[in-house]
């Protein structure tokens, strides 16, 4: 038997944009385990409800990650509205469609680049960004954040876009998007070097993507069809789409999986702006939240379950999160057994981990 | 400052944050604001670095890791706090495991708060940070 060396990867790596420290237990050139340490980013979020009034903790779990805020504002205020039986007004939840799947395309290119970063492909990286700086525009535009927003509120949304703007401005704009992003997909799906490193790179099998319960992409690459949108839950009830799948369980597979996902998530946004209805935004709130329930959203990185408790006063007495990187570690690690440790870095990516979601 | 007596290496390490900060970071170093025109360029070597960029609050975990980078790093040096967190703690500060902004365990010269911070804040607090790191060079060079 080869001899056991131990490398320690992070909590501060160069690849790495947010602290995570793995072991990797090596046998030569091969990684036989991965033992992770996590706790870094740890904030203690979850208690802030007992400090504060339930309608500000849609700020907070805004800021549990900063990629998908939008998403995570959406998750917490559904499981508060359906506690308190508050019926959100369509425009607000074709709204809230329409910002999430803005976020889920930004939140795409953004890991595109840096998986394309990952491999050493530079270039790529930077064209990525490029194309995500004209998805941002409209963010600033609507909401006047470009990563924070703050729009989503419990009964709606705080702010409203004119149908003029949307129909006409927002619409060639994401014309534009998808023109500028079909050029980038193109390379992501068939140029030589990234199916060379991708593919049958950290292998999940559709066996193990069920049994360690992958969540995402990470799991729709693996040949199962799960997307929590199925579930139509606010505007999706109304919006036509099939979740995407790949059959190939390698890197590669849910690389296809995000890039055909942000044109899905363009098609959806046409949806959106062709069937919005007009109306108010938002609903009054009255009483306190008393009761509780699970809310399931699909984050571009997978399933996020929001639990909220309350107890008839205005603190909730109990908030959790079950983010989708947390669902997706165990996967991580056995696709990490055996593989090269040059790859290492590329397969970490590839579950497109967002450490201060896990760790809040 | 007309121009730059040197091109500034940055150095980016996330505390605490939420991640909004950090791609805004990241962000800077894209096409649309390209900072690597001005030279400024993004390195993961402590030892390399001039100005070290912190995003999110300080906690229990991350303390010794911010302590020892900043430690590793050679004078002179600039801090530069990024985004409401780093200079303050946020609301965050009210959370069991967050003890407050960066300057608790290391000196900050420039704050940039924000949340989250914008491109232009975060250029433009790096932009400061280079007059002071000219007036620690000064200072530190023999008369
Ligand atoms: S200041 Fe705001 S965006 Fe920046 S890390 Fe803190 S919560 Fe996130």
């Amino acid at each position: 038997m080869a001899k056991r060396t131990v490398i320690p990867f992070g909590p501060h790596h160069p690849v790495l944009p947010e602290p995570v420290h793995l072991d990797l237990v090596l046998e030569d050139e091969t990684v036989v385990e991965a033992i992770p340490n996590v706790g870094f980013i740890h904030r203690g979020l979850e208690m802030l409800c007992k400090k504060k009034p339930f309608q500000d903790i849609v700020l907070v779990a805004e800021r549990i990650c900063g990629i998908c805020s939008m998403i995570h504002g959406v998750g917490f205020s559904q499981g508060v509205e359906k506690v308190m039986d508050i019926d959100v007004p369509p425009r607000a939840e074709y709204l809230r469609a329409f910002w999430g799947e803005l976020s889920r395309v930004h939140s795409h290119i953004l890991w595109l680049g840096l998986a394309a970063d990952a491999i050493g492909f530079e270039s790529l990286f930077m064209h990525s960004w490029r194309v995500r700086e004209m998805v941002l525009d409209i963010f600033e535009e609507t909401t006047g954040g470009r990563v924070i927003f703050d729009v989503c509120k419990i009964g709606g949304v705080r702010k409203d876009i004119e149908n003029e703007i949307l129909k006409n401005r927002f619409s060639q704009q994401i014309d534009k998007i998808e023109e500028e992003y079909s050029k980038l997909a193109k390379v992501f799906t068939e140029d030589y070097t990234v199916c060379h490193r991708w593919s049958n790179v950290g292998v999940l099998t559709k066996e193990d993507a069920h049994k360690l319960g992958a969540v995402g992409p990470t799991v729709r690459g693996s040949g199962i069809s799960q997307d929590m949108r199925t579930l139509k839950y606010g505007a999706y009830e109304h919006l036509d789409f099939e979740p995407v799948v790949e059959n190939s369980c390698d890197c590669y597979a849910r690389t296809v999986v995000r890039v055909k996902e942000v044109f899905q998530s363009i098609d959806l946004m046409r949806q959106v702006i062709s069937k919005i209805p007009d109306g108010e935004v938002e609903t009054k709130v009255k009483g306190t939240p008393k009761g509780e329930y699970f809310s399931r959203v699909e984050q571009p990185r997978g399933e996020v379950v929001y639990y909220v408790k309350g107890d008839g006063t205005k603190n909730l007495d109990r908030f959790r999160v079950r983010t989708p990187t947390f669902a997706n570690i165990p996967p991580l690690l056995q696709m990490l057994g055996g593989c090269d440790l040059a790859d290492v870095p590329a397969i970490v990516i590839s579950i497109d981990p967002c450490i201060s979601c896990t760790e809040r | 400052m007309g121009y730059f007596a040197k091109s500034p290496w940055l150095l980016h390490y996330d505390g605490s944050s939420c991640n909004g900060c950090d791609i805004e970071v990241l962000a800077c170093l894209m096409p649309k604001y390209d900072v690597e025109r001005f030279g400024i360029i993004n390195t993961g070597n402590p030892k390399h670095a001039d100005v070290f960029l912190i995003t999110g609050g300080i906690n229990t975990q991350n303390i010794d890791v911010v302590k020892n980078i900043y430690n590793q790093m050679g004078e002179p040096k600039v801090v530069v706090a990024v985004g409401t967190c780093a200079t303050s703690g946020h609301f965050f500060s009210e959370c069991y495991n967050i003890i407050g902004g960066v300057d608790k365990v290391i000196p900050v010269d420039v704050y940039a708060p924000g949340c989250a911070a914008k491109p232009e804040m975060i250029i433009d607090a790096v932009v400061k940070g280079l007059g002071i790191l000219e007036e620690k060079k000064k200072k530190m060079s023999p008369k």
